[in-house]
């Protein structure tokens, strides 16, 4: 069972839930720490760009907003062309501890399939990870 | 999600491009096209023999899809799919999240 769907790392900070959210929702904390420069659209919907230094560049799809508890994304899975339709989904879960914050990131997504390899092993009978991020999107929508 | 079918074509296009030869003929195919074994062995310094036996091997890993052309001559040409499922494994271990949470902690910690 080794190939990987998901990656998750938690990790103790000395700041406080608001301050971490500034950090992962505007320009100048993505751009600080993330990238090496960003924009963000903050809102269910919006995009957001990094640009690196290097002359990469990411653009997510912000996905789900409440601050200052869970901020969700969607992006491109990392080698496949950027007109590939496939995202992986990103999310940080901020919660108090103490005075700092105990931030959680998962990152789901890399073991979904292409259609045609899905069809073949499996019968054609759902369309997984893309699908199942449609429909989380489509919910988050319709909550806020 | 039946995960082991998963594993097994990441397990094929692993093996299969571990070999030199094997990936010079998948990089032929994908740069020139459909060919057969005969096309291959005039283009790369393997005899046609050697591309034959490879060309199997890799038809049975689905990375190569055997198509009859003119004359009986069969040409092979690239199936893209099991790549696809092993790139997504190499995206996983590619996504580097250590660096950007230890800069995330470095930022916060400066401000």
């Amino acid at each position: 069972m080794g190939f990987p769907d998901r990656i998750e790392r938690k990790l103790e900070l000395a700041h406080s839930p608001e301050r971490v959210w500034q950090a992962l929702t505007t320009a100048e904390g993505l751009g600080s720490w993330f990238g090496n420069d960003a924009t963000i659209d903050l809102r269910v919907g919006g995009q957001a760009t990094m640009t690196w230094t290097s002359g990469d560049k990411a653009t997510f799809t912000v996905e789900r907003l409440e601050p200052p508890r869970v901020f969700g994304y969607t992006w491109n899975i990392m080698g496949l062309p950027a007109e590939d339709p496939r995202r992986t989904y990103v999310e940080f879960t901020l919660e108090p501890a103490g005075a700092g914050t105990t931030l959680t990131v998962v990152e789901s997504g890399f073991a979904q399939l292409p259609a045609e390899v899905h069809g073949k092993a499996f019968g054609g009978n759902s369309d997984g990870w893309t699908n199942e991020l449609g429909e989380l999107a489509a919910y988050l929508d319709g909550r806020s | 999600m039946a995960v082991p079918d998963l594993e097994a074509t990441a397990q094929e296009v692993f093996a299969a491009l571990a070999d030199p030869t094997r990936r010079q003929i998948l990089a032929a195919l994908a740069s020139g096209g459909p060919a057969t074994a005969t096309d291959l062995a005039a283009r790369l310094p393997i005899t046609r023999q050697a591309i034959a036996k490879h060309l199997g091997l890799l038809a049975d890993a689905g990375l190569v899809v055997a198509e009859p052309g003119e004359r009986r001559r069969v040409r092979f040409r690239l199936d893209s799919a099991p790549m696809k499922v092993a790139q997504q494994f190499l995206a996983a271990l590619a996504r580097d999240w250590d660096g950007p949470l230890t800069a995330l902690r470095d930022h916060l910690g400066t401000h």
